[in-house]
C-alpha cells in the first residue's frame, strides 16, 4: 500500500501538481523576496519533473483507464516543454523585478500551464485532451492579463480568452459529434470503430473539421491566427517569451497525435484540411511580418510561419515526418529562448526594446549581442549552418518522402520571402548609421546568460553533432 | 601522398583564425594586427593550397586527397571532401584571391575592420569547403553559408545604394539555391545516396532529370549569372567594396559555372541533352545584349559587371557544348576570368581611392600621371579582351574551337560577343587612360603604390603564364572533364 502510494507521487504529472500548490503555499507565505524565491523553486521542481519523466515507466499510466498515454513521442514532448518552461522562467525573472510585477502567481500560474501542456501532450481521451487544454489556457489567460494597471495586457487577456473560449467552445462541439458518432471517447477505440470503415460521415467530418478549427488556433495557424499578434504584442514581454516558447511545444504534439492516432486511417480528410492551414500560415506568416514594426509583432507572425512549416511535416505523416517534427520543435524553441533571452535583458534609453528600429546602432554599443540577434536571426531564416536550417531540412525530406512536390517548392518559396524580415533586422543593426550610441543597454543576470550561451551553443554547433538529436528524434514513435 | 587531412585543414585554417582574430582586441592601434593576422591566415592557405597542385596526380581522374567521415547518422551525409581536376583550380583561385583582397582593403577599410576581416575569413573558409566537397548536402551548406559574409560586406562596407544590393543580392540567389534543396532531396530519395561521386552516372528516369535540371538550373544560373537572371550582379558588384566585387567575380560566379559542369553535365545527362538549346540561346542573348550593355555604361565597374555576364555567356556555351575543347575552354574561361576580372575591379579600386569616383566623364588622360598603372591595367584589358598570349585567349579559342563541332550559329554568336567585347574594352581604356588631362582633379594623382604593386603584379604574371603555358592548367583538369563526357555520352548513347 505504501508503495502504491509513493509510485503515484512519483507520476511526473501528479509530482508537478502537488509541487505547484507547494508553491502557491510558500509563495503565500513569504514575506519578502516571493517572487525570487517562488520563481527559483518553480525552476526547481520542473527540473525534478524531468527527471521523473525521463525515468517515467509505461505501467504507472494503466490506472487512468486510458485517460492518457505513454510513447516516446509523447515524452520527447513533454520534456521539450519542461526545458522550455524551465528557460522562460528564468530568463524571465529579471525582467519582471525590473517592471516591478514581482507576483508570486506568475511562476505558480506557469506551473499549473506547464502541468495542462503536459497532460495535454499525453492525453488520449477527448476528454482528458479538452480539461487538460482548459488548465493550459486557462493559467495563460490569467497571465497575459498580469499586468493589471496596463492597459494593453488586460486587452490582450481579454482579446485571449474570448477567442480562446470560442476555440474551445467550436472544440467541444466537434469532440460531441465526434463521441456521437463513434461512441467513444478514447482515441484507440475511436481508432478502433474507425478501422471498419472506409470513409467517414457527414458527422464526423464536421467533428473533424470543428476539431481542427478548435486546434488550428491553439497553433495559430492561419486563418485562426489573429490573437496572437495581439496577444504577444499587449502582454509584458516575458510573458510572450513564455506563450512563443512553450505552449506552441504543446499544441503541436497535440494535434500530431489527433490526426494520427485516432484519424490515422483518414489521411485524405483531415491532410487537406492541414495542407490549407501549413500553406497559409506559411504564406501570410512570412508576408505580414514584413509590414511590422513592433518586435513582438514580428516574432508573433514568425511563429505563425514556422508553425506552417511544422504543419507539412504533419502533412506528410510518415516517421519522417515526426522525426522532422521534433526536430524542428526542437530548433524552434531553441531560437525563441535564445531571441527572449535577449530582448528581456536589451534597454534603449532605459526601457525594454519594443521597436525594431531602435535596435540601430546596436552592433557599435554591443557588438557581441548583435552577433547573436543576427546568428538568431539567420537561424530561424533557415539559412545554414545554423541549426534552423536542419529543421526545415528534415520537414522537407519528411514531404518529399511522401511526394509532397508542390508543398515543398511552395514551403522554400516561403522561406524565401521571411528572409527578408529577418535579414531587416540584421540591416537595421549593421547597415544603418546611427548617431546616437550608448543608449542601449545590455544587462543580463548570470543563470539567463548561461540560458543564452547554452542556445547559442546549440544553434552554432548542432552542425558539428547532429546524430545526439536525431537519433533520438528518430526513435520517438507517436 | 600526404597523410594527414590537407583539404580539411585549407577549409578551416582560416575560420579558425577567425575564432583567433574574434578576441584580438580592436582599436585604432590594434586593428593592424587584425589586418596582419587574416592576412598571414590567408597566405598560409594559400601556400597551403600549392601543396594540392604539387601533390597532385595527373594520372587520376577521381577524387585525390579524400576524407570521409559518417556526420548524420541517420542518413547516408558524410563529411566528404576531397579534391579532382575541376574543383583544383577552383580552390587555388579563392585562395589565392583573399590575401589579394585583404590586402586590396588594407586602408580604405576604416570602420569596422575586425567584422570585415571575420567576414572575409569565413567567406574563404565557406568558398573553399564548397570546391572541395563530395558530398552534396555538405556542397549546398557551404553554398547557402556564402551568402552570409556576402551580404554583410556589400551591406555594410557598400556604396549608396548597398542596402538594396545586399537585399536583392542575397534574396535572389536564395531563391534560386533553396530550389536546389527540393531537389538534392529528391535525389537522395532516388538512389539513398549524398554522394557526388556515386551520383555521377545516370541514376534517373528521364522526367525525374527535367525536374532536377530545372532546380539545378535555377541556382545555377542565378549564381553564375545567366542572361535574363543577371539582373543582381551589377547592383551587387556597383555597390560592393572593391574587395567584395573581387570575391564576387573571382569567385562566387564560378560557384556556377562548377555546379553545372558538376550536377547538370555530370548527374542529369539525358536532361541536358534536351536542355542544351535553351542555354545556348540564353548564353548567345546574354554575350550580345550584355556586352552592348556594357558599351553604354557610365560606371566603371558597372561595365565590368556586365562584361562578367558576357564572359561567363561564353563559359556556359562551352560547358554546354560537352566536348573536350568545349569544357577544357570553359574552364580556362572561368580561371581567366577569376584572374582578370579581379584585377579589373582591383585596378577600378585603385583610382576610386584616390578620386571616389566611378564615372569614366571624370577620368581621362591617367597614362600620363600613373604609366605603371596604365600598363597593367591595359594587361588586364588585353586579357579580357582575349589577346592571344593571355589567359582570355585560350578559354575564348577553345570553346569556339568547341563550339564548330555543335553549330556554326553559335560560333557566330560567341565570336560577335568577343568582338563586343573588345569594342567596350578598348573604348574603356581610351576614355580613362588616354588622351590629355582634362579633368584638374586628376593633375597630382599619384602613380601605384608598392602594396598596390603587391596586389596587381602577381595577378598579371598569372594572366600572362596562363595565356603562354595552358598546359600547366589543363593538364591537371583533362582526365577529370574526360570523364564527365565520357559519362555523359555513355548516358545518352542509350
Amino acid at each position: 500500500m505504501l508503495n502504491n502510494i509513493y509510485n503515484i507521487f512519483f507520476i511526473p504529472e501528479i509530482f508537478l501538481a502537488s509541487s505547484s500548490f507547494v508553491c502557491l503555499l510558500f509563495g503565500l507565505f513569504l514575506k519578502k523576496n516571493a517572487f525570487r524565491q517562488t520563481s527559483n523553486l518553480a525552476v526547481f521542481v520542473l527540473l525534478l519533473t524531468i527527471l521523473l519523466v525521463y525515468y517515467d515507466s509505461e505501467s504507472n499510466f494503466a490506472n487512468y483507464k486510458n485517460l492518457f498515454s505513454h510513447s516516446s513521442f509523447i515524452n520527447f514532448f513533454k520534456i521539450l516543454a519542461l526545458l522550455g518552461s524551465i528557460a522562460s522562467i528564468i530568463i524571465s525573472k529579471d525582467y519582471f523585478l525590473g517592471i516591478k510585477l514581482k507576483n508570486y502567481e506568475i511562476p505558480v500560474l506557469f506551473l499549473f500551464s506547464t502541468l495542462g501542456m503536459m497532460l495535454m501532450i499525453a492525453s488520449n481521451n477527448l476528454m482528458s485532451m479538452y480539461l487538460a487544454i482548459e488548465l493550459q489556457s486557462l493559467s495563460l489567460y490569467v497571465a497575459a492579463a498580469i499586468k493589471r494597471d496596463s492597459i494593453s495586457s488586460a486587452e490582450s487577456g481579454v482579446k485571449y480568452f474570448i477567442l480562446g473560449a470560442l476555440s474551445s467552445g467550436i472544440l467541444l462541439y466537434g469532440f460531441s459529434l465526434i463521441y456521437g458518432f463513434t461512441g467513444s471517447m478514447n482515441f484507440d477505440n475511436i481508432s478502433f470503430y474507425l478501422s471498419k470503415y472506409d470513409n467517414l460521415n457527414l458527422g464526423l467530418i464536421f467533428g473533424l473539421v470543428f476539431v481542427m478549427v478548435g486546434l488550428a488556433f491553439k497553433v495559430s495557424a492561419v486563418p485562426f491566427h489573429m490573437w496572437t499578434p495581439d496577444v504577444y504584442e499587449g502582454a509584458p514581454n516575458s510573458i510572450t517569451g513564455f506563450f512563443a516558447i512553450v505552449p506552441k511545444i504543446a499544441a503541436v504534439a497535440l494535434i500530431y497525435r489527433f490526426c494520427l492516432v485516432p484519424f490515422e486511417n483518414f489521411y485524405l480528410e483531415w491532410s487537406q484540411i492541414i495542407l490549407f492551414l501549413s500553406i497559409a500560415s506559411m504564406f501570410l506568416g512570412a508576408v505580414a511580418a514584413i509590414a511590422q514594426s513592433n518586435i513582438k509583432r514580428l516574432l508573433a507572425y514568425s511563429s505563425i510561419g514556422h508553425i506552417g512549416y511544422i504543419l507539412i511535416a504533419l502533412v506528410a505523416a510518415n516517421d519522417d515526418g515526426i522525426k522532422a517534427a521534433s526536430i524542428y520543435m526542437f530548433s524552434y524553441m531553441i531560437m525563441n529562448v535564445a531571441i527572449f533571452a535577449i530582448l528581456l535583458s536589451l534597454k534603449v534609453k532605459n526601457e525594454y526594446l519594443i521597436d525594431i528600429s531602435d535596435l540601430k546602432g546596436l552592433s557599435k554599443s554591443n557588438p557581441i549581442v548583435s552577433l547573436s540577434i543576427s546568428i538568431i536571426m539567420l537561424s530561424m531564416a533557415g539559412i545554414p549552418p545554423f541549426i534552423g536550417f536542419f529543421g526545415k531540412f528534415y520537414v522537407f525530406i519528411a514531404a518529399i518522402e511522401q511526394e509532397l512536390y508542390v508543398l515543398s517548392v511552395l514551403g522554400v518559396l516561403a522561406s524565401v520571402i521571411s528572409a527578408f524580415y529577418y535579414l531587416r533586422i540584421i540591416k537595421i543593426m549593421y547597415f544603418d548609421e546611427s548617431k546616437s550610441e550608448g543608449i542601449t543597454n545590455f544587462q543580463i543576470s548570470f543563470q539567463s546568460k548561461i540560458i543564452l550561451s547554452l542556445s547559442l551553443f546549440l544553434i552554432i554547433c548542432f552542425i558539428f553533432y547532429p546524430s545526439l538529436l536525431i537519433n533520438i528524434s528518430a526513435s520517438l514513435t507517436i | 601522398m600526404i597523410d594527414w587531412p590537407l583539404v580539411s585543414v585549407i577549409i578551416f585554417l582560416p575560420l579558425i583564425s577567425a575564432l583567433i582574430i574574434l578576441f584580438i582586441k580592436e582599436d585604432e592601434l590594434t586593428s593592424i594586427n587584425i589586418k596582419w593576422a587574416a592576412l598571414l591566415a590567408t597566405f598560409g592557405t594559400f601556400i597551403l593550397s600549392l601543396i594540392l597542385w604539387l601533390q597532385f596526380d595527373y594520372s587520376n581522374p577521381s577524387y585525390q586527397y579524400e576524407e570521409k567521415f559518417r556526420w548524420f547518422d541517420d542518413f547516408n551525409f558524410f563529411y566528404h571532401v576531397g579534391v579532382d581536376g575541376i574543383s583544383l583550380f577552383m580552390i587555388l583561385l579563392s585562395t589565392f584571391l583573399t590575401p589579394l583582397c585583404i590586402l586590396a582593403s588594407w586602408n580604405n577599410i576604416k570602420k569596422r575592420v575586425k567584422e570585415y576581416m571575420l567576414s572575409f575569413l569565413f567567406l574563404e573558409t565557406v568558398m573553399i569547403g564548397m570546391f572541395a566537397s563530395i558530398d552534396i548536402l555538405l556542397f549546398y551548406i557551404f553554398f547557402e553559408a556564402v551568402l552570409i559574409p556576402m551580404y554583410l560586406i556589400i551591406g555594410i562596407w557598400g556604396g549608396n545604394r548597398r542596402i538594396y544590393a545586399s537585399f536583392k543580392f542575397f534574396l535572389y540567389t536564395l531563391l534560386g539555391s533553396v530550389l536546389m534543396l527540393i531537389a538534392i532531396i529528391v535525389m537522395y530519395r532516388n538512389t539513398s545516396s549524398m554522394s557526388i561521386e556515386f551520383l555521377q552516372g545516370n541514376y534517373f528516369s528521364y522526367n525525374t532529370q527535367l525536374f532536377l535540371w530545372l532546380a539545378f538550373f535555377a541556382s545555377f544560373a542565378v549564381k553564375i549569372p545567366m542572361w535574363p537572371f543577371h539582373t543582381w550582379l551589377p547592383d551587387a558588384h556597383v555597390e560592393a567594396p572593391t574587395a567584395g566585387s573581387v570575391i564576387l567575380a573571382g569567385v562566387l560566379l564560378k560557384m556556377g559555372g562548377y555546379g553545372f559542369i558538376r550536377f547538370s553535365l555530370g548527374m542529369l545527362p539525358e536532361a541536358t541533352e534536351t536542355f542544351i538549346p535553351l542555354i545556348m540561346t540564353l548564353s548567345i542573348v546574354a554575350i550580345v545584349y550584355t556586352s552592348l550593355v556594357a558599351l553604354a555604361q557610365t560606371d566603371i565597374k558597372k561595365l565590368i559587371a556586365y562584361s562578367s555576364v558576357a564572359h561567363m555567356g561564353i563559359v556556359t556555351i562551352g560547358i554546354f557544348l560537352v566536348n573536350q575543347q568545349g569544357l577544357e575552354g570553359a574552364m580556362m574561361q572561368m580561371i581567366s576570368h577569376g584572374l582578370v576580372s579581379a584585377a579589373l575591379f582591383l585596378c577600378v579600386g585603385v583610382i576610386y581611392d584616390r578620386m571616389h569616383t566611378r564615372e569614366i566623364e571624370f577620368y581621362g588622360g591617367l597614362v600620363q600621371r600613373m604609366p605603371l598603372y596604365a600598363t597593367v591595367f591595359m594587361i588586364f584589358m588585353l586579357g579580357s579582351v582575349g589577346l592571344p598570349g593571355t589567359s582570355g585567349f585560350i578559354g575564348e579559342f577553345l570553346v569556339i574551337v568547341g563550339a564548330f563541332k555543335f553549330s556554326s550559329y553559335v560560333v557566330i554568336g560567341a565570336a560577335f560577343g568577343i568582338i563586343l567585347s573588345a569594342v567596350y574594352m578598348l573604348y574603356l581604356y581610351k576614355r580613362i587612360i588616354f588622351g590629355t588631362i582634362t579633368n584638374n582633379k586628376l593633375a597630382d594623382i599619384l602613380d601605384i603604390n608598392t602594396r598596390e604593386k603587391i596586389i596587381l603584379i602577381p595577378l598579371a604574371i598569372s594572366v600572362i603564364l596562363l595565356g603562354i603555358f595552358p598546359n600547366l592548367f589543363l593538364d591537371p583538369m583533362r582526365l577529370s572533364l574526360e570523364l564527365i563526357i565520357i559519362n555523359y555520352e555513355i548516358a545518352n548513347a542509350k
